[in-house]
């Protein structure tokens, strides 16, 4: 099989999970190309989140298929998956508390998958970690590195979070509502980050309730409601279709509420 | 006024936060402060044979052995799994050496490191099909492998059955086991405090606190896992070797539970997490044990009365309250 530029780098088919009887996600397919930047939105509960765990291996298909370039992955272990290039940041932040935030990165940088991209060699991994929040924006020199995440504001947890999936070297990278929580500024220092990743080549699906931001980075958007997909193009496109509209009832399209105070 | 003119101060770790390998050591009294709660325990231990009659040194290779149980439950339950089963690592080791010396005759200095290793491996092979299993379930697994096995001696009559393996190759010397079971006992220790302070043990930890961000690292959270269970089932192993030869005998009771209950005791009286505390807690339950030996019937009684008061006055176990004493005291400072 070959893998041309213009195969799909994720293919999700019929995609289907229901929790006894509760039809979390129904029939749901789209396709991803290398280097692209879909967004995901939905109302609470429209089975956004079920859809990532469906994708990264956390919760097993009740039926449907998922392929990663080329390769079907459906109903794989999660750390395989993540092995293959599939990171991902969760909504309700995993991190260890106890650990110093640096720390934190030193998981991923101990797997097999970053010790295959380093050519077969594993780093200075204390080094390394604080590189990576660095690039991330916390400063080396600040007391942030160092400080244990029990500590630290919530939002700055989203941002390390984000740090730990970037630290895998992913090909594809998932961002399940990385903004809630995080403040108009930190929303405001993140996404550039975000659209560089993207412009180095990086193709990432971001769930994010923040409309206004993510339609200013995504190239396309796909809209749940009750697991089903309603809607999928552009942003412009995908607001001005009437299903979309009745999901999001009451929200203006054109002005997006303040994330500040929605 | 006394209590004002002084005040208690504690070790400023703010430092070693920031790396691990530099120690900010000002003088030649924190290098000791630092060093002799490690270096004071280990020439104790390595002395106490000379001075010791042949009765208490039989009790302290029981509290290495025990101790080597119990530092391979702690290092278990540091990756979340909680056994109830140290018999399992024990007994294995005890009849691998046993079968090897007793059905080939290999000497000692084969058939411990033999059973070391084949010990670990058919721990990990053993219980790697229930380590998805948490808490309770993997506890419940672990208890009941060695009680089958024992059985499975029993019935079928395998490596003498009932009447289990004699006339083994012993220690040339005495001595010889007590340092060797010392001396293994303080690797053990040291080793897995190592391991544990590594990124290799962060893993094991985290695996432990939650295993679903760990797999999202890319980390096959199960290969780690077995890994753990191969090294915790070596020390058991190892434990079981030793003692084999040690009275040239193995028999079923090596299976039976005082090998599994009597390390969780010791954990749970020195403290977990730390190794220091399940070395503690074996080598202050073994010879109490033995001491109220005397005391006949009563003494399970008493044993037990001591270990629950113990627990209940000390929850975080004897290490980490005399850790905690030892900073604090030695830094009671004059107010000027
Ligand atoms: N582990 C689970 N067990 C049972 N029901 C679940 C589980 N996870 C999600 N659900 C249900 O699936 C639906 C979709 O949830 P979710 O994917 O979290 O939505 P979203 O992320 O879009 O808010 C909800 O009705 C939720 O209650
Ligand atoms: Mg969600």
């Amino acid at each position: 099989m070959t893998t041309s530029s213009n195969e799909p780098i994720l293919r999700v088919e019929r995609l289907k999970k229901n929790f006894g009887g509760v039809l979390a996600v129904y029939d749901v397919s789209f396709e991803l190309k290398r280097g692209e930047f879909l967004g995901i939105i939905g109302p609470n509960g429209s089975g956004k989140t079920t859809l990532v765990n469906l994708i990264t291996g956390f919760v097993r298909p009740s039926g449907g298929r998922v392929l990663f370039k080329g390769k079907n992955i459906t109903g794989k272990m999660p750390y395989k998956i993540a092995d293959l290039g599939i990171a991902r940041t969760f909504q309700m932040v995993r991190l260890f508390y106890n650990l110093p935030a640096y720390k934190n990165l030193i998981i991923p940088l101990c797997s097999s998958r970053v010790r295959r991209m380093r050519g077969g060699k594993y780093g200075e991994k204390d080094d390394e970690a604080v590189d990576l929040l660095d690039d991330m924006g916390f400063e080396r020199d600040s007391y942030v590195p160092y400080k244990q995440v029990g500590t630290l504001p919530h939002g700055y947890l989203k941002r390390l979070d984000l740090a730990r999936a970037m630290a895998l070297r992913p090909e594809l990278l998932i961002l399940d509502e990385l903004f809630s929580g995080m403040s108009m500024s930190e929303v405001a220092s993140t996404l550039p980050l975000i659209e560089k990743f993207n412009r180095e080549g990086l193709t990432i699906i971001m769930i994010e309730h923040r409309l206004k931001e993510l339609f200013r980075v995504v190239d396309r958007v796909l809209v749940l409601n009750f697991g089903e997909k309603i809607a999928e193009g552009t942003p412009d496109e995908v607001m001005a279709e009437d299903e979309v509209k009745k999901a999001y009832l009451g929200i203006d399209v054109e002005i997006p509420p303040d994330p500040g105070t929605a | 006024m006394a209590e004002r003119d002084f005040r208690k101060k504690r070790l400023d770790r703010g430092i070693k936060a920031r790396s691990d390998t530099i120690f900010a050591v000002a003088s030649t009294k924190e290098i000791l402060y630092l060093l002799a709660p490690r270096f004071v325990p280990v020439a104790i231990l390595l002395l106490l044979p000379l001075f010791l009659e042949s009765y208490w040194n039989k009790v302290l290779v029981y509290a290495c052995i025990y101790g080597l149980l119990a530092l391979s439950w702690d290092f278990l339950a540091s990756c979340g799994l909680f056994s109830l089963g140290q018999s399992l690592f024990f007994g294995l080791g005890a009849y691998i050496a046993g079968a090897l010396n007793y059905y080939f005759h290999l000497p000692t200095v084969v058939t411990i490191p033999v059973a070391t290793l084949a010990g670990g491996v058919l721990c990990a092979a053993l219980l790697s099909p229930v380590m998805r299993l948490r808490g309770v379930y993997f506890a419940m697994v672990t208890l009941m492998l060695p009680l089958l096995l024992m059985k499975v001696v029993e019935t079928t009559g395998v490596f003498g059955g009932t009447h289990g393996l004699s006339s083994l190759a012993g220690f040339p010397h005495e001595m010889l086991a007590i340092y060797l079971a010392i001396i293994g006992f303080l690797v053990c220790l040291f080793l897995f405090r190592r391991i544990m302070n590594a990124d290799y043990g962060l893993i094991l930890r985290a695996i432990r606190d939650d295993d679903r961000s760990v797999m999202s690292g890319g980390i096959n959270i199960y290969w780690r896992k077995s890994q753990a269970l191969f090294i915790a089932g070596a020390a058991g192993s190892f434990a079981g070797a030793l003692m084999t030869h040690h009275y040239q005998f193995v028999g079923m009771s090596t299976f039976a539970l005082d090998y599994s209950i009597l390390p969780v005791a010791a954990v749970a009286l020195g403290g977990p997490g730390t190794f220091a505390g399940a070395a503690l807690g074996s080598m202050i339950l073994v010879p109490l044990s033995e001491a109220l030996r005397a005391l006949g019937g009563l003494r399970i009684a008493i044993y037990c009365g001591i270990l629950i008061v113990s627990i209940i006055l000390l929850p975080e176990g004897f290490f980490h309250y005399l850790a905690r004493k030892y900073h604090q005291f030695e830094r009671i400072e004059k107010i000027k």
